[in-house]
This record gives C-alpha cells, structure tokens and sequence, in this order.
C-alpha cells in the first residue's frame, strides 16, 4: 500500500511532465491501434473464410472465365457438398469514387454456401421473385441510404450498359468480421442480359464456389477438382477461401508491411520519449533513492519504484490511448465509406496495445532503474547538491 | 575516549580509505583507530576533504573501507554483504543529513514511518511509535504537513524523529545544522542533547560549526586523513 502510494504520488510529482507523457502515449497508442485495425481490415476477407469452403477459377487468370458446364462436374466429385457461383461485375454507381464490391451470383445456392449474410425470409423471397432485385449489405445500404424498394442504376465496365436493380433485401452479417459491403443480384439477369447483347459472353463464370463436407480434406479435393479440367481449354486452380483472400492481400503487401513497421516506428519513439522522462526522473531523485538505500531500504526496492512509476505512467496513457481507439476507429471507419467492408478493433489489437504499453514501461525503467539500485550510497547522497 | 573503562560500542582498528579520482588513488583515510562507548556525543571536526564524512559513513555502513577493522557493537561490519548491511543499518543506526534527506511526496508522519515499513510492526503499532517519535520532537500537529510545508528547522525535527523511530544505538548526524538559521540550529541541537541524555543515544555528528561541537562531550580533529584529539575540546564527563 505505502509502495503503491509512493508510486502513485512519485508520479503526479511532475504534472506538465508527466501530463506530457502520458498523452504522448494516448497518441502512440491511438495510432497504433487504429494502424493495426487498418491491417487487420486488409486481411478481413480472409479473416472471415469460411474453412469448408473453395474457390475455383481460371487457372491462367482471374479474369478469364469458367464454362457454366463446370458446376455438375465439379458437384460430383466426392467431398463436395454444394456448388455456387458469380461473377465480379465491377459497375460504376453514379460516380466512380463510389466503389463496392458487385457480385452476380447464382440466387438459388449461394447463400446456402454463405450463412454468415443474414437475410429476413420474406425479404429474400421478394429476392427470388424479381429477376432484377438485388441484396445489399447493411453497411452497403447505410453508406448510400439504399433501401428496400429503391432503384439502383449502375453503369457496367466489364458488362457495358446501363443496368437497373430493385434492392430486396438488406442483409446482415452474423459476427462484426462479416462482410456488410456488397451488392449481390441475379446471375440470371447478367447471363440472360449477355445472350441478348454479347452471346459468346453468356455461360461464363467467374468463380466456382465450393462447399465441402471435411475442412481437413480441403487440399485433397482441390486436387481432385483440378485433375478433372487438367489439359482443357480452361485449366482450374482451386485453393481454399482463405488462400484466395490472401492471395488478393499479397498483391498489395509492400503497403500492408510498411503500415505494420509505422505501427511499430510510433511505439518505437515513444519508447525514446518515455525513457527520456525516466532517466531524468530518476536522475533528480538519486539522493532519494540513496536515502531510501541508507535507511535500511533493498536497492530491489529501489528500482522497483522507478519501474512501477514508468508501469503506471505507461498504464494511464494506454488505458486512455485504448478507449479512444474505438470511438476514432468508428469514425475513421465511417469516413473511409465501403473501403474497409470490416473495420473493428479486434481484441488481439488491444492486446498488442496492453502488451507494447506494458513493454514501453518496462523498457523505459531498465536503465534508470538499474543505475538507481546500483548506485553507491554515498556517491547518490552527495548528488543533493 | 579511547581511554574509558568497558567495551566500546564502536572500536575501530588501523581503517584505510582512499578514492580512485582520474586514475589517481587519493588517500582519504589513513590507518584510523578510535574508540566510541555506548552513550557518547563525539563532535568530528576538520577542514573541508580531510575525510571527516568519510569517515562517518564507514562508521554508518554506507560505505567500505580498503582496510581495517570497524566493529559495531561487536560486528565487524566490514565484513558484511551488501544485503546484510543493509539489514544491520535498518536496525542499528539513524541518519541525521545536512539537507534533511526527506521524501517530498510523503507527509511528515509517512516520511517517519518508512524505517518501520521494514520491520513487522502492525499498522496501529507504527502509528504509535511515528505519533511518539513527532510528539519528542514537538511536532505533533505537524504530522499532515508536507516537507515543502515546513520550515528548515522542522524539516530536520521531522529527520531526527525518523533516525530515532526504529530505536538504534547509534545516531549519524552530518552537518545537521548547515542549512539552518541560528534559532533552527540550536534547537535541533538541543533535541540531540536530549536524545543523547535522556535515551542515551550515542552520537557521531560532522560539523564546521564549533558552536555545535560544543554540544558533544569530545571533539576529534581530522586533517590529513589523520585523527587527532581536539587540543581545547569541551569535554564533559561521560554518563
């Protein structure tokens, strides 16, 4: 009690000082988090992966399509539950700033594959019925004010035109990780819109989707998926969701790395700046510190005052740096519209926070710390001036 | 003082010390031998570097001589770790500093009570003992007070009820009167001439200043890193 007094008081001792670091830390942490929920936004898609299922494409490219004669066969290899498929549609609402994610997906099977979009049943049965309805995503929807009933006209880029959809349902995600930022509609319309305008287009799909019965045979299957349209027109490659979203994320890696390394620059000076104002906190207080050895006081005592003032001061600042991350994580999110379909501060975000405050404190007394147990008696008596 | 029947409280035998300055060896103690008995005030005078606070802090364990014998009490104390002198000082000696030595951020009853925090004493038996020790130094309703909330004087009262709250045998007091005014300085030395009568605390106190010698029942020149016995010392008899 009289050590945590001790602590407590030693700290406050330097308000402006002290006031100073500490919101040096609230910054540095703030910033920390906010750079690692960017990361982890990055990696959202493969976050939320379901472990069953596969994705099949185009073995030379994403861009180049699959016949739609692949499903049966894909269907009948043994390990596969169910098959879906879509297309990336890649449109244009009003302006192009205005990007989300445009899917033409198969309506009957795809939302079997992907139970984590939560759709009202009459909702999604008004779905069903319109060729032209489409489902969007809550986070889609607020971004826009899209609602049920409202027109959406998009201009195609890879399917050129002028496109019409009704929105039918909104749909929500079953965990914060879940993807709330797209726009799904009939593959139908787009199939049947293609024959009429560019036949040699109709019949393509973009991406296979795969559910499997056992996660653990997933690279099995994926063989096995792939042996089948070996030396075809159209070679498969099949990989895991996961794999698939990743493989996206590497394309951009280099700016995923840096993002991390800033994270890590920003703990970094802080660091400097912590072990700056305990140097010379400990610095003025040697005569203390020698007095406290002299009355009898272990120099273990010592230093762990110094490291429990640095542990407390590296407490506050992170406990403040940590409650307004999320606050400022939701307005990050909210200003960056449809950019990051998932941006939430995970708990392994704030705890690399806790741990890096926690290692600052620590790190920042290992050198006062030191000196103020070592040093001689006398010589910290006569630094009173 | 060396002559006095009975064993001494501190006998010192042939002490050498010196400091390492530059790559330099300076002699600051040269083969010291001194007797101290149990209830004695001895003044330590001396020109500024003979080695008089030296000595004092060898005699107080915070410092290690190169060689010689310093028994305390019957320990020779150089032989010590660091672990057990810390230990034996917590128990054996008050310390009594110039600039009062308090720590800014307790009161005056926390700042008396921390030698007790390394004893077992019960919460309510250290209120006792700090209420005690403040109430001899009169500053009983001093206690709430912060240290930036005293005078100099009392500041070093606060110090004094602190090198006396854990009972030692002997009292170490280094220029306890240079940083304060005349009035100050005289009755803090007025309460070490009670501590050192009425409790029969022994004594070893640094001082330029002869008026506070004068205090003691001996005074030791030093120069030179050598002892010698004042030639015109007060000596009052000994209890």
């Amino acid at each position: 009690m009289h050590f945590l007094k001790l602590v407590l008081r030693n700290a406050l001792r330097h308000k402006l000082r002290t006031g100073l670091t500490v919101l040096g830390l609230v910054v540095a942490i703030l910033s920390f988090g906010l750079l690692q929920t960017v990361v982890d936004a990055w990696y959202a898609g493969a976050a939320g992966a379901a472990p069953t299922r596969l994705v099949t494409r185009n073995a030379i490219s994403l861009v180049f399509p699959l016949p739609l004669s692949y499903r049966d066969r894909i269907r009948a290899v043994d390990g596969v539950r169910a098959v879906s498929y879509g297309n990336w549609f890649g449109g244009i609402y009003q302006e192009p700033k205005n990007f989300f994610p445009q899917f033409a997906i198969d309506a009957a099977t795809y939302f079997d594959l992907f139970r984590e979009y939560r759709i009202p049943d009459e909702e999604f049965a008004a779905f069903l019925r319109d060729r032209k309805g489409a489902i969007v995503g809550r986070k889609l929807a607020d971004t826009y004010g899209f609602r049920v009933g409202d027109n959406v006209p998009i201009r195609g880029t890879i399917y050129a035109g002028n496109w019409e959809f009704t929105v039918r349902a909104i749909y929500d995600g079953a965990e914060p990780k879940t993807d709330t930022s797209q726009f799904f509609f009939h593959w139908d319309y787009l199939n049947e819109t293609l024959k009429q305008r560019s036949r040699a287009r109709a019949d393509q799909v973009g991406i296979y989707f795969v559910d499997i019965i056992d996660a653990d045979r997933a690279a099995e299957v994926s063989q096995a998926i792939d042996a089948l349209f070996r030396n075809s027109l159209a070679e498969t490659l099949t990989e895991t969701e996961k794999a698939f979203q990743i493989g996206f994320v590497k394309q951009t890696e280099a700016i995923v790395i840096a993002i991390r390394l800033v994270s890590y620059v920003v703990i970094l000076i802080i660091l400097a700046v912590m072990a700056n104002t305990m140097a010379m906190t400990a610095r003025e207080r040697l005569s203390e510190y020698a007095t406290l050895k002299a009355l009898g006081f272990s120099p273990g005592y010592v230093a762990r005052l110094i490291f429990g003032e640095s542990i407390a001061i590296a407490v506050i600042g992170a406990g403040i740096g940590i409650a307004l991350t999320f606050p400022v994580a939701e307005w990050f999110a909210a200003q960056m519209g449809t950019l990051f379909p998932v941006f939430a501060v995970s708990r392994e975000t704030i705890a690399l926070q806790v741990g890096c405050a926690v290692a600052v404190g620590i790190a920042a007394a290992l050198v006062p710390g030191r000196r103020a147990a070592r040093v001689r008696i006398v010589d910290g008596l006569r630094a009173i001036g | 003082m060396n002559d006095a029947a009975g064993a001494p409280l501190i006998s010192i035998r042939n002490l050498v010390k010196s400091y390492r300055r530059g790559g330099q060896i300076v002699p600051v103690l040269t083969d010291i031998s001194l007797d101290v008995r149990a209830g004695d005030f001895l003044g330590l005078m001396g020109p500024s570097g003979s080695g008089k606070s030296t000595l004092l802090n060898l005699i107080a364990g915070i410092d290690k001589p190169d060689a010689g014998v310093l028994l305390v009490d019957g320990v020779d104390i150089t032989q010590l770790d660091e672990a057990a002198l810390a230990d034996w000082r917590a128990g054996n000696v008050g310390f009594i500093f110039q600039f009062y030595n308090l720590m800014p951020v307790l009161t005056a009853f926390e700042n008396v009570e921390l030698p007790l925090l390394l004893t077992r004493l019960s919460r309510a038996e250290r209120r006792d003992h700090v209420e005690a020790a403040l109430a001899l130094v009169g500053l009983t309703d001093r206690m709430e007070h912060y240290p930036s909330e005293l005078s100099g004087g009392q500041q070093q009262r606060v110090a004094i009820a602190r090198a006396i709250i854990t009972d030692p045998k002997l009292l170490v007091a280094d220029e306890p009167t240079g940083d304060l005014d005349r009035h100050s300085a005289e009755e803090v030395l007025t309460l070490m001439d009670r501590l050192n009568v009425e409790l029969g605390k022994t004594i070893i106190m640094v001082t330029h200043d002869r008026r506070a010698a004068e205090k003691a029942h001996a005074i030791m020149y030093l120069e030179k890193g050598e002892l010698s016995a004042a030639a015109d010392v007060h000596e009052r008899s000994v209890r």
